[in-house]
């Protein structure tokens, strides 16, 4: 799919690998205790794209963000995320990687002994960057998440979708040229999951980062299929009339373990296939 | 409701306990690895020595006066009957220093750090707080395991010292407060009876004790499944397995200190 030139200015250039994908998966398969979860699964996440993946509980989705990060190894096939094998990589040498790629886990996954800003700060504090330019950047990825009032408190004192929030900040501090988000608004309020979306949005036109993003809210990727970040009124607006579907988002079915569906907004919604059709009614 | 019982093979519970032989020799061979590659967490490490060390002290105080004490009331009632009294002090001494002070602690600090360690990993592991760590670049080896290796390698060390002494003094107030015995004559045998094996086995013990509650707690934590009954399992399992570890390891380290140093 073509990249179109947004109404936006883009502070930041993108990166491109070798392979000339952020991330590549080539017919991986895993199976636990003898289920096979993920069955040859191929696709490619072009840079600066950001696809979104469904399918139901239980279908891989989780997992294939896992395998994307090297958390986790498949049982066969290669994966490539920045022009690198992450499949034949050591975890030494996969720790050098993931500092490249940041994931928002499902459950925020923050540390919860640590205050806000020591988790955002986390991969700063690791890298022995200045205390002072750590504050201003920790300071600045919570003013991007709207949530610098958080600073000093600590991830038990937060709502869910501010613990999903502060996720996002500790994951885009040191703006990563991939990020992976798992179900980033799942079970939380529409107001909220507007402002997950938004920032999502802001992340994809204003940084382009390219994004794997696990979800079960069809309407979240169509949101964002059919929006663009307007960075001049600094909020998300509606694409005009004959532009709806022409940023970088795709979008991605899992059945079964396999991909039943890999492309833009347009072709999912005049896909004839009855199982696609059902689970976007 | 018919019960169903699920038979398991033989053949896979052993394939089982030698895949664990395996993740925890690893796992214990990282912990030591890990001192000698950057980065060294030395703020992690002395939190930890703070948390388990200084942690661990009221505990320790309280067991070793209480088993110096109970030492000398027993060791007193079969002494009295050969009117060897004056031979508490080097009973209490010879037990302490070798066997008690490094045992007890190190089941103390077991009951203690191994299950915390364990159920503080436990809980990082099942809210993905161990994989965010992976995620961000930290390799949790090195920032959560070992310090906690190290630290309680380091304080276990101290912490027997001052159970051994506070030993002796509970020795000391049974003998002198009940049987009467002169504080000389039971400060002077004490100290006549230990020799350099008894004071190199009491130090050498708490060294691998420690090394075994961190690496079993850690272990444990570590390879936490299945949420908070999980996490459940993994505490208890830990403090089961450290504590055993520590008193096999009790018999075979006394019984090569007796074959390197040989018998009195």
């Amino acid at each position: 799919m073509s990249v179109p030139t947004l109404p936006i200015e883009n502070p930041y250039a993108s990166v491109v690998s070798p392979s000339g994908f952020a991330v590549e998966f080539d017919n991986v398969s895993i199976a636990f205790d003898e289920k096979v979860v993920l069955d040859g699964v191929s696709f490619q996440l072009p840079h600066g794209e950001t696809k979104a993946l469904f399918g139901v509980a239980g279908s891989g989705k989780s997992t294939l963000l896992k395998l994307a990060m090297g958390l986790m190894p498949p049982d066969s096939g290669r994966i490539f995320v920045l022009g690198e094998e992450v499949t034949s990589m050591s975890e030494q040498e996969l720790f050098e990687l993931r500092r490249r790629v940041g994931i928002v886990f499902q459950e925020s996954a923050l540390f919860d002994s640590l205050k806000v800003y020591e988790n955002v700060a986390f991969r700063l504090m690791e890298e022995g960057i200045p205390l002072d330019e750590v504050e201003s950047r920790v300071r600045e990825a919570l003013r991007f998440v709207e949530l610098e009032r958080t600073y000093d408190m600590r991830p038990s004192e937060l709502s869910g979708g501010m613990r999903r929030r502060v996720a996002i900040a500790r994951a885009i501090i040191t703006q990563p040229e991939v990020l992976l988000y798992d179900s980033p608004t799942g079970g939380l309020d529409p107001v909220t999951s507007n402002t997950i979306v938004e920032l999502i949005v802001k992340q994809r036109d204003v940084y382009k980062t390219s994004a794997l993003m696990v979800t079960h809210r069809l309407q979240d990727a169509f949101t964002m299929a059919t929006h663009f970040f307007d960075k001049a009124a600094n909020q998300m607006a509606i694409l005009p009339r004959g532009q709806r579907c022409e940023v970088p988002m795709s979008f991605l079915i899992l059945k079964d373990g396999k991909v039943i569906f890999d492309g833009d907004a347009q072709h999912l919604a005049a896909s004839r296939d009855d199982y696609i059709r059902e689970y976007i009614s | 409701m018919a019960l169903e019982l699920e038979l398991i093979s033989p053949i896979q519970v052993a394939k089982d306990f030698a895949l664990a032989v395996q993740e925890y020799t690893l796992l214990a061979w990282q912990s030591l690895a890990n001192l000698f590659r950057r980065p060294l967490y030395m703020a992690d490490m002395l939190q930890q020595a703070d948390v388990i060390g200084f942690g661990s002290l009221p505990i320790v105080v309280l067991t070793g006066i209480s088993v110096g004490a109970i030492l000398a009331l027993n060791a007193a009632s079969t002494l009295q009957r050969f009117g060897g009294i004056t031979f508490i002090g080097q009973l209490v001494s010879s037990s302490m220093v070798t066997e008690l002070g490094p045992l007890i602690t190190g089941l103390m600090v077991a009951g203690r750090n191994a299950s915390g360690m364990a159920s503080e990993l436990g809980s990082m592991v099942v809210t993905e707080q161990i994989d965010a760590m992976r995620a961000l670049g930290t390799d949790p080896t090195k920032k959560l395991i070992t310090p906690r290796v190290g630290a309680t390698t380091f304080m276990l060390f101290f912490l027997t010292i001052i159970a051994d002494l506070l030993g002796l003094v509970g020795g000391y107030a049974i003998a002198h407060l009940i049987f009467g015995l002169n504080s000389r004559q039971y400060w002077s045998s004490t100290w006549q009876e230990l020799v350099f094996r008894d004071v190199f086995t009491g130090l050498i013990k708490p060294v691998l004790f420690g090394f075994i509650i961190a690496t079993v707690g850690c272990y444990y934590g570590m390879s936490t499944r299945g949420g908070t009954q999980g996490v459940g399992r993994s505490t208890t399992q830990a403090v089961v397995a450290a504590s055993v570890l520590i008193l096999i390891v009790d018999f075979f380290v006394t019984k090569l200190i007796f074959a390197v140093f040989g018998y009195r």
